[in-house]
């Protein structure tokens, strides 16, 4: 078919080459910066490359980078280590809270009347358009110890004085499965709605019982979804911010709160690259499986 | 098998909506409360959001914001549905795993990563930062957004229409104004608003793209939680999320109505052919 090439050409070429200078290059700039030094000047980094200096003092600046900064950052002694192992034992148990407050409700929309089941999909997605930081707000006022959550339970005499949720790992779990939960239930739901239930009733009829028949059929067909849904909670919490920040205490440790803090406290910029760049390295596997995940759904049907 | 939903679904899906909307609806509550105190209620009073009215630095942040949401989202989603076209259409092409690669990830990095790599991508090519620096951050990782949604419809559509103009001479530019955007139009727009919630939403990307004289609705919001909890602000949060829910509603109910007169409209063609 004769098709307008260049036409065709742009189509491709635009958000190519924007993707490529403001997503790809950035991060060549990250890691030429995790090597460099702080400077007290501006921008507060040295070396600088200054391409019209010529080859020389290019090379020049090449020989001062190092890797300072990295054995900074991996030391012992400076909790970078401790925050990023912490983070992804907090961002793995979310995933896994995520999973089992998320699979059932997935469940129970997908076996909903079809007529209903728009609504409560739009349901579901209807607080992820209100802002994130809105709803991680409003569970300050819940958790805190004079919060409604503490008033509850001491009105019904589950506990005599105020339970300390808020400025604690707890509150973090809790903030992190509630704004990720549509994330989680999109994907399950997206399989679960897929699957032909004749199946079940098959397995009835040859006399299964339903939890036997869940476990051999439902759950492994809903695979691909319990996959996307917890690479979709898992990776960005590893690197979640606002949430330790907002509802953790002084000692939760996340690698997202640590950058910040180094970037705009301490105001490192050449430390926070070195975070920033390990933190990369360590998300790089889920981020990968995750790319193949999403361009088999989208792209294989 | 029994039809319609068991004791158990029913109440899965009933305690995860508490669950998703008691935060919400108390939020909501007490930004009418009379009382300074948060947590306890002390009548009806509309007081905070006649304060809002004076607050100059919220008002200028959230006309800062809702600029910025404007210019990305429109600019996203014409990247993101070209970016969405070349992904489904083109087959194999050059450098297409970087491409999809490119298109994905933003999806799930840690926006830590992405405003930082943004902010040091500015300074390195001494870029004014402000106003114009949070918006191409914005562009940026919303078009992804966008793509996967308009991705979505792409794939479920219908070729043969497009073939049948192309092939009675209509060109290539028009084909697509003409047949294709039409069809895909709901997707389209629910990427755009898709991408505006987000970047009005976007705080950390904000405030490391960020220059003097630029603050955007959630980096004030920000500053001020951090602070503690007031009733002001929980009358600004239910201000954005009436305004939020308004539209998200009437749009949904408008795509759906289209949807289903283009798909009316989809089939009597293919049958009239």
């Amino acid at each position: 078919m004769a098709r307008g090439t260049k036409g065709r050409w742009l189509v491709l070429a635009v958000p190519y080459l924007w993707l490529f200078a403001l997503f790809l290059v950035p991060f060549f700039i990250v890691f030429k910066i995790s090597l460099s030094q702080d400077a007290i000047a501006q921008p507060p980094y040295e070396p600088t490359f200054d391409l019209s200096a010529g080859w020389d003092a290019i090379r020049e600046a090449v020989g001062q980078l190092n890797f300072d900064n990295y054995s900074y950052v991996l030391s012992w002694d400076n909790e970078f280590l401790q925050a990023y192992g912490s983070s992804l034992w907090i961002a793995g148990i979310s995933t896994l809270l995520l999973l089992i407050v998320g699979y059932p409700i997935a469940y129970g929309m997908a076996r909903a009347p079809k007529s209903i089941r728009p609504t409560l999909l739009m349901m579901v997605i209807l607080p992820f358009w209100t802002s994130f930081l809105i709803r991680v707000y409003a569970w300050i006022g819940i958790l805190s110890p004079e919060g409604l959550l503490n008033q509850f339970l001491m009105f019904v005499g589950l506990t005599d004085e105020p339970l300390e949720i808020l400025a604690t790992d707890t509150a973090v779990y809790i903030g992190i499965v509630y704004s990720y939960l549509p994330f989680m239930i999109l994907p399950l739901y997206a399989a679960l709605e897929k699957m032909d239930e004749t199946l079940l009733e098959a397995a009835a009829d040859l006399g299964c019982p339903p939890f036997a028949a869940f476990w051999k059929i439902t759950w492994p067909l809903s695979l691909p979804g319990v996959f996307a849904g917890c690479l979709l909670c898992f990776i960005p919490a590893v690197g979640e911010f606002v949430i330790p920040d907002l509802l953790g205490g002084s000692d939760t440790m996340m690698i997202g709160k640590s950058l910040w803090t180094e970037f705009s406290v301490n105001r490192s910029w050449t430390v926070s690259s070195a975070v920033a760049v390990l933190l990369l390295l360590v998300l790089v596997v889920p981020i990968v499986f995750y790319q193949n995940v999403q361009a088999r759904e989208m792209e294989g049907r | 098998m029994r039809k319609g939903l068991s004791w158990f679904n029913t109440t899965s899906i009933v305690l995860g909506f508490v669950f998703l909307y008691l935060p919400i609806v108390l939020l909501v509550i007490y930004s009418f409360n009379a009382s300074r105190l948060v947590t306890v209620w002390a009548g009806f009073s509309t007081e905070w959001y006649w304060k809002l009215l004076e607050n100059d630095q919220l008002l200028e942040a959230a006309w800062v914001t809702l600029r910025v949401a404007f210019i990305s989202a429109s600019v996203a989603t014409v990247l993101g549905t070209l970016a969405a076209i070349a992904l489904v259409r083109y087959g194999r092409f050059w450098g297409r795993t970087l491409f999809s690669g490119m298109v994905y990830a933003p999806l799930v990095m840690p926006e830590v990563i992405t405003g930082l790599s943004l902010l040091l991508l500015f300074v390195a090519v001494n870029f004014d930062r402000g106003f114009w620096t949070i918006t191409l951050a914005h562009i940026t990782f919303t078009m992804c957004f966008v793509s996967v949604v308009v991705q979505s419809r792409l794939v479920t559509f219908d070729r043969s229409l497009e073939e049948a103009a192309l092939d009675l001479g209509c060109p290539p530019l028009k084909t697509f104004f003409v047949i294709t955007l039409p069809i895909i139009l709901p997707a389209v727009i629910s990427g755009w608003m898709l991408a505006f919630t987000l970047s009005l939403d976007d705080l950390v990307i904000a405030s490391f793209t960020t220059g003097p004289g630029a603050t955007t609705l959630p980096m004030r919001i920000y500053s001020q939680v951090r602070l503690g909890v007031t009733p002001e602000i929980n009358a600004i949060c239910t201000i954005m999320i009436a305004v939020v829910t308004l539209v998200v509603v009437a749009a949904s109910i408008i795509t759906k109505r289209q949807e289903v007169e283009r798909e009316r409209a989809e089939r009597l063609a293919a049958a009239g052919g």
